[in-house]
């Protein structure tokens, strides 16, 4: 592992951001808008915006940094870029935790303005502190990060990679507990939801919003998140491989 | 005597259950300019990637320098161009430059240095997805050369450049050599065989030739390379239809023509 490199990546990442506006545009005003969206639909029962719109926090920035990491890492693959760098004395984890760090930046950006929105504007109730709100959206994006690096081995071109949102997320988001309560899942569909990552964060955050203080429960799930997020990037850096047939 | 930079002994490469290179042996000298010819398919690219050490070999050795393609000691040593253009598009050619050279820990002095070199210093802020194909392969040409790499390695570098650039890369490969840098510089233009001190014709996965420009013209009794590389061919097919792998105490390597 080296800092250097780790960083020169995550710079690299970053400045390819800064020349693409339009993306960076979508990355922080969308999430916005859906969040401004749901409160409207929900402007006559401000109970269910609360319930839905904590967990929200958390699956815009997983489904976003998803996308977008799958998609620019499938690039690299594919244009020969990744290759030169394997072939320079670059470490696997530099590559992907250059990466992990530049949409880390963006999603602390895109976290704090969603989450000073639904706060401030939309009046969403929260009881915990908005330090660890953001602790939980943040940790949530670099699971999405780390998940699109993984299935980005999988695809080989854009449209397979982005037929991985709704193979890999959907399905997340339906038994998450945004939908319905985790606990009121026909059995089977429960345990399942046991085994996705975007469980805990749900129920992390719902603490969160439940909780004024860290709670041992809040620490559990986020340590749960936490473990996906560095087996995804541990099984991400098996996929990259010097030699290719 | 001349050293050899670089060596590849019964090396056979498979991919998609094809065989791409069947038990082919090389050797390049060290400080000249080694052409590597032949026809779109017949292994050229395939052979760049295992001597990079970026391929999947079936059976075989490949020797850079001295030690294994691909082992970590040689990754700031060999400087490789792939066929595809491979820098980042939406980030300036200056700003393509200065990551790779984060990357190889390279003095912030040889960013423009390498531009230069390659003759894009006036678009050095350009963003690589506004450059002609010429341009973009120039740009993926001075990442390569960061760090001043003792061995180079070239994938088809003068694709769709016009003559006058062509023979002013030719002449900065010429200079890098005369430096004592090894380049395997490989290409489909029978003409460009007149820049290389040595050549390598390939053809269906194995090493067809492999002598000097003027002694492959000579041994075939022909006025161009091109001529040569037909002569062969023709030779070979006539010889033996079926293709039969070489006989193993054939010589392999340099000053070899096989089936005359």
């Amino acid at each position: 592992m080296n800092p250097r490199i780790t960083l020169a990546i995550a710079l690299r990442v970053l400045a390819q951001l800064r020349h693409d506006r339009r993306t960076v545009a979508l990355l922080l005003i969308v999430p916005c808008l859906l969040m401004a969206l749901l409160w409207w639909i929900y402007i006559d029962s401000p109970q269910v915006f609360d319930r839905v719109g904590g967990p929200l926090l958390v699956v815009f920035p997983f489904v976003i940094m998803f996308l977008i990491t799958s998609v620019t890492t499938l690039a690299e693959r594919t244009s020969g870029t990744l290759e030169r760098l394997l072939a320079m004395p670059m470490n696997k984890v530099d590559f992907l935790l250059g990466y992990a760090l530049a949409f880390a930046v963006v999603a602390i950006v895109q976290s704090a303005l969603t989450s000073g929105l639904a706060l401030w504007l939309l009046d969403l109730s929260v009881a915990g502190s908005v330090l660890s709100l953001m602790v939980i959206a943040v940790l949530n994006s670099i699971l999405g990060t780390a998940l699109g690096l993984l299935v980005s081995a999988f695809a080989q071109t854009d449209f397979q990679a982005v037929q991985f949102m709704p193979a890999f997320v959907v399905p997340q988001i339906l038994l998450c507990g945004l939908i319905a309560p985790r606990d009121t899942l026909p059995g089977a569909l429960s345990a399942i939801s046991d085994l996705l990552p975007l469980s805990y964060s749900v129920d992390a955050i719902n603490e969160v919003t439940a909780n004024p203080a860290w709670s041992s429960d809040l620490s559990f799930n986020a340590a749960i998140v936490a473990a996906f997020t560095l087996g995804s990037l541990i099984l991400g850096a098996a996929t990259l491989r010097r030699r290719t047939g | 005597m001349v050293n050899i930079a670089i060596q590849t002994d019964g090396l056979s490469v498979v991919r998609g259950g094809r065989p791409v290179l069947t038990d082919l042996s090389c050797s390049i000298a060290s400080g000249q300019i080694t052409g590597l010819l032949g026809p779109s398919g017949c292994g050229k690219s395939t052979l760049i990637r295992a001597i990079v050490g970026v391929q999947k070999v079936a059976s075989g050795t490949v020797t850079v320098l001295g030690a294994p393609a691909g082992s970590a000691g040689l990754r700031r040593r060999v400087g490789y161009v792939t066929q595809a253009p491979s820098v980042y598009p939406n980030l300036s050619i200056a700003d393509n430059v200065r990551f790779f050279a984060r990357v190889l820990d390279a003095p912030r002095s040889e960013i423009d240095e390498v531009i230069e070199q390659v003759g894009l210093i006036d678009h050095r802020n350009a963003l690589v997805s506004a450059l002609s194909g010429g341009q973009l392969s120039r740009a993926s040409l001075a990442v390569a050369l960061l760090g001043n790499p003792p061995v180079l390695l070239l994938d088809e570098p003068t694709v769709g450049l016009d003559p006058v650039l062509r023979v002013e890369l030719w002449g900065m490969f010429r200079r890098l050599a005369d430096e004592g840098t090894t380049l395997l510089v490989s290409s489909h233009v029978m003409d460009e065989a007149q820049w290389c001190d040595r050549l390598l014709l390939m053809r269906d996965g194995d090493i067809l030739a492999s002598d000097s420009p003027e002694g492959l013209c000579t041994s075939t009794q022909t006025d161009t390379v091109g001529d040569a590389f037909l002569h062969l061919i023709r030779g070979q097919s006539a010889d033996d239809p079926a293709r039969t792998p070489p006989e193993p105490d054939e010589p392999i390597g340099r000053h070899r023509v096989r089936h005359l």
